[in-house]
């Protein structure tokens, strides 16, 4: 399948902040390929550069050194810059901090507005975008007035207006609750299932890397894992030096390999797990 | 406390009030505070008060949501009304020790403290049965002639919608940084004025601070999403006048010059 973003030795370098002179090195030597239509979870500790590499994904950081392609187009090539930021939208971590106006059909309406879309079609895309997130009947609601998790959808929405081919969250789900975090992922499920839009999603809690195609682990400006997620959290140990968790399920699984029953470590799913611990202990 | 600053505070609703073109609805109150200002006598504040009547009947906000707006000038108007009461020259009504009320003084104080109400009421009026977002593009559309001398009109409109956007935001933030200063057992209440101003220097610095990272992260998610500046932008409202936008606009006109021909004649 087409490459939907590709990294090629990808270095990223903060410039200097303080007097010291001292720039900070936030990605050296990334090479990624990610496929259009997964479902990608990046992990990694705080400082991981998990934020910065999001940001070279639509130009709004470009490389130190080496490249990114979205769509075999180059974030380096400002013609092309708001070509490349309609195909790969981003969600951040604090809603009220990207909601531009104050009704919510305003707000979805912002990226089209931008783009030129004739208004018809915005109206379209608005109406749309807002089912699609399953905000249809909040179109004239002030968006400070919704739960946390609406207002992220709103902002998912938003986004979605641009009818980009992949959505990058950035810890979007951090700052919400249990509810609003799984109203944000299931919404970014379907519309991968369903649009088959590209899904790069950042995140701390491990539970929500579950369900991902594919799980790549950040740690000091360099892939240190990539695969599916059975492989990559059963490697408990390595996770853990890196100053990150596994999912209860694995750790479950681990600590009773430890104790000497034979648990598998890629039951990640609870039935899945606990089936497999029932299946360990009747053997 | 803050919840009650009413400024730029929009009520929805689907009156003609709110279905008219906002260019209309800030034409029409320049033409209300230009007549406002030629009213004096009592035929012309009657015009005034009476036009006032008619557009709070016909956008049907809450003569309540009116009033809780007056409540920050307050002070003001009493203030207004006691100077001129006392200090007008005139013949006097009443006089006790070096205080005097005359009946030039009387009328001055009831025709500023009039003013006043007419001109703050008839404004929010606009600004409650208009949405910001409306008023920013309207104001914006009006200016627009002004780009032509390099005015940066699409930019000040952006940065008011979004200030009145950040309002809401920043209250609530206010709000719970008092809150938590509170519970570290700050005291906001007592003192005089200079100590109570002191006391909000622990507010503002978080403010300033959390206001500034907001403007960043906010920059960046509207890069994000393609936002170029205002060259070659549409819009999912596009303004429109109908027919009723120019019956607004004949009858406030026509409510404006006659207030000015009464005042040529003396009214
Ligand atoms: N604006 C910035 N200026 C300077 N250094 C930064 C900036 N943003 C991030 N960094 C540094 O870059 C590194 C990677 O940060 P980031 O990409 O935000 O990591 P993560 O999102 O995984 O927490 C960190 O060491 C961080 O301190
Ligand atoms: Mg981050």
């Amino acid at each position: 399948m087409a490459a939907m973003i590709e990294t090629k030795k990808l270095e990223y370098t903060y410039p200097s902040v303080e007097e010291d002179g001292k720039a900070t090195v936030a990605l050296r030597g990334v090479n990624l390929s990610i496929e259009a239509g997964s479902f990608v979870v990046v992990l990694g500790h705080n400082g991981s550069g998990k934020s910065t590499l999001a940001k070279t994904f639509n130009a709004v950081a470009l490389p130190s050194g080496g490249s990114v392609y979205v769509e075999g187009m180059d974030t380096k090539d400002e013609t092309l810059l708001l070509a490349i930021r309609q195909r790969v939208g981003m969600v951040f971590q604090n809603p009220d901090n990207q909601i531009v106006a104050n009704v919510v059909e305003e707000d979805v309406a912002f990226a089209p507005e931008n783009l030129g879309v004739p208004t018809e079609e915005i109206r379209r895309r608005v109406d749309e975008a807002l089912d699609a997130v399953g905000m249809g009947e909040f179109v004239r609601h002030a968006p400070h007035l919704l739960s946390g998790g609406q207002k992220q959808r709103i902002a998912i929405a938003g986004v979605i207006a641009m009818e980009p081919k992949c959505i990058v969250l950035d810890e979007a789900t951090a700052m919400l609750d249990p509810i609003g975090r799984e109203e944000v992922l299931s919404t970014v499920h379907r519309l991968n299932r369903e649009k088959g839009i590209t899904v790069v999603l950042i995140t701390h809690h491990m539970n929500e890397a579950e369900d991902a195609d594919r799980v790549i682990v950040m740690d000091d400006g360099l892939v240190a894992m990539d695969g599916a997620p059975q492989a990559v959290f059963s490697h408990v140990e390595e996770l853990r030096s890196m100053g990150l968790t596994v999912p209860d399920t694995v750790a479950l699984a681990y600590e009773l390999g430890l104790d000497g029953l034979n648990v598998p470590l890629t039951a990640l799913g609870v039935e899945e797990c606990a089936d497999a611990v029932a299946a360990a202990l009747s053997k | 406390m803050l919840k009650d600053i009413t400024l730029g505070q929009y009520f929805p609703g689907d009156t003609p009030a709110h279905r008219l073109d906002p260019r209309t609805k800030i034409l029409l109150v320049i033409f209300y505070i230009v007549a406002l200002f030629c009213a004096k006598s009592v035929v012309t504040y009657g015009i005034m008060i009476l036009t006032l009547l008619v557009c709070v009947q016909i956008s049907k906000v809450k003569a309540g949501a009116l009033f809780r707006g007056l409540k920050p000038v307050v002070f003001i108007i009493i203030f207004t009304a006691v100077l001129n009461l006392f200090f007008t020259p005139g013949n006097y009504l009443f006089q006790w020790g070096p205080l005097h009320i005359s009946d030039a003084g009387v009328r001055m104080a009831v025709s500023m403290v009039l003013r006043i109400m007419l001109l703050i009421t008839g404004t929010f009026l606009m600004t409650y049965t208009t949405s910001p977002i409306r008023l920013t593009d309207g104001l914006e559309s009006l200016l627009n002639p002004l780009k032509r001398l390099h005015v940066p009109v699409h930019e000040l409109a952006m940065m008011m919608s979004i200030a009145l956007r950040f309002i809401p935001t920043l209250i609530e933030e206010t709000d719970k940084i008092m809150s938590a200063q509170k519970a570290r057992g700050a005291d906001f209440e007592s003192g005089n004025l200079f100590r109570k101003a002191k006391a909000l220097i622990p507010i503002l610095v978080p403010l300033f601070i959390s206001a500034f990272r907001r403007a960043d992260e906010l920059a960046v998610a509207m890069e994000c999403r393609c936002y170029h500046g205002g060259e070659g932008r549409t819009k999912l409202h596009v303004l429109k006048f109908a027919t009723r936008d120019w019956v607004a606009l004949v009858c406030g006109t026509a409510i404006m010059v006659g207030v000015i021909v009464l005042r040529q004649f003396g009214m």
